[in-house]
């Protein structure tokens, strides 16, 4: 479990980020971070793995206060997919898969079969993909590759931080369907940012909707349709709750 | 005809020199990269000695190498050694500049992604940080080789020996072949030296797959 206990971040020109936030991540579940640019979705999910350190409150991670916690070893213990997907253009698509597993210091031939079994995981065969380098895959391949290379030292938490938002639609689909079906059989627990409605919808177990630093509403799909604690949750789901009640009626 | 009968006759003295010349400009550029690497990053890391260190290897830039070798004759006498000292010093400035380059020039995404999978300061530094700059970091190398093997001509006058002696002593003698011969042996290495390392560059370039850029 993650445990965010009135955690406020203001960074140093004295622009408040996220303002007392407190939310319990439950394990197993998938919780999307769901706001606007600059509502605090980001600098939250950031805080969890230290790129940024909160100004304000405690976070736990399984109980264990995540200051207390060396930071490298706090990093690599929570699977990470980034925004801009930053493969490594150096390394060939197995070493970015194993690049955590050998700071962890496994030896070359655990690594290599660990990225095997990782790649073939999200449908890129080894034999074809192991040995080619990021910049000889299409966009949504790459991002396959980012996500398999959190899951690479088996994490229990993993962060994605827009992961699709650089992909067409159309892969940006697939890659979700292919998160819902990949979740359904590693069952990490995974937080999720994005600023799509309909992605959100997708991928959650619960969403938690933030606006300008704060938390609005945090809760299913259903509660968050039906019954909207704020009218900025309102506004927010108004146009898709609407789209969603059309398709119920024909 | 002379000119070839002189290399002729020279043989083995301009093997000698070129040898005395390679010596000479590989230990200096060694040196300068050893040097220069390690202050480049440190530059990048602190912002505020990036004023200084630039100031001082572009200060250096500025005075003429004859006045060079005569200053550091004062401290290291005559020889080999103030030659190297004014090399690696000429030397400083292209490979300090361009490794700070090739670092702040990696991709911000990536090192975040560094941080965020857990590598230490030092294994970024390594494994990313460095590999991803190399290629840049090599044509400051490569600049710094080709001045290098110009100014090590003139060190034949304080003694160092090399490709300047032909010249050295063609221009005390009048004869104008000896000049010549010094000349061309010295252009034509530091036209090698230049082709050979900017081969390395492409190479590199193509291994770090940073030259088919969508």
């Amino acid at each position: 479990m993650i445990a965010f206990d009135s955690v406020s971040k203001t960074y140093a020109d004295g622009t408040p980020a996220v303002r007392d936030l407190s939310l319990n991540i439950e394990k197993g579940e998938t919780i999307v971070l769901l706001g606007s640019s600059g509502c605090g979705k980001t600098t939250t999910l950031k805080m969890i793995n230290r790129l940024i350190d909160l100004s304000k409150g405690t976070i736990e991670v399984d109980g264990k206060n995540i200051m207390d916690q060396e930071i490298t070893a706090l990093r690599r213990s929570i699977g990470y997919v980034f925004q801009g997907i930053g493969l490594f253009p150096h390394l060939s698509v197995a070493a970015n898969v194993s690049v955590v597993p050998r700071l962890l210091g496994w030896d070359k031939a655990r690594c290599r079969k660990r990225a095997a079994e990782l790649l073939e995981l999200v449908d890129l065969p080894p034999g074809e993909y192991a040995d080619q380098y990021p910049d000889q895959l299409s966009g949504g391949q790459q991002q396959r590759v980012g996500v398999v290379r959190a899951l690479a030292a088996d994490p229990d938490y993993l962060l994605m931080d827009e992961p699709f938002g650089a992909l067409d639609a159309l892969t940006r689909g697939a890659l979700q369907q292919e998160l819902v079906k990949l979740q359904s059989e590693i069952g990490k627990t995974i937080i999720f940012v994005t600023h799509d409605i309909f992605e959100a919808l997708t991928l959650a177990d619960r969403i938690a909707v933030m606006h300008e630093g704060r938390l609005h509403q945090v809760g299913s799909k259903e509660e968050i349709l039906k019954r909207p604690a704020t009218d900025f949750v309102r506004e927010l789901f108004g146009k898709p709750a609407r789209q969603l009640k059309l398709l119920g009626e024909n | 005809m002379d000119f070839l009968q002189l290399v002729a006759d020279r043989q083995g003295e301009l093997v000698g020199k070129t040898g005395e010349h390679l010596v000479l400009t590989g230990v200096s550029a060694a040196a300068a990269v050893l040097i220069g690497v390690p202050l480049g990053i440190v530059v990048t890391r602190w912002a505020a000695t990036r004023g200084p260190v630039l100031g001082f290897a572009g200060v250096v830039q500025t005075i003429p190498s004859i006045a060079m070798l005569a200053l550091l004759m004062v401290p290291l006498g005559l020889g080999v050694k103030p030659a190297i000292g004014a090399l690696v010093l000429y030397a400083l400035l292209p490979i300090v500049r361009n490794t700070h380059a090739g670092l702040t020039g990696v991709d911000r995404d990536i090192l975040e992604a560094a941080d965020g999978v857990g590598f230490t300061p030092g294994q970024r530094l390594r494994m990313v940080e460095l590999p991803l700059a190399a290629p840049v970091i090599i044509a400051g190398i490569r600049t710094a080789t080709v001045i290098t093997v110009g100014i090590a001509t003139l060190s034949a006058y304080i003694g160092a020996g090399g490709l300047g002696d032909f010249i050295v002593r063609g221009l005390s003698t009048g004869n104008s072949n000896l000049i010549i011969l010094g000349v061309v042996a010295a252009s034509v290495m530091a036209l090698l030296l230049d082709f050979g390392i900017g081969l390395v560059e492409k190479w590199l370039r193509r291994r770090l797959h940073q030259d088919r850029k969508e």
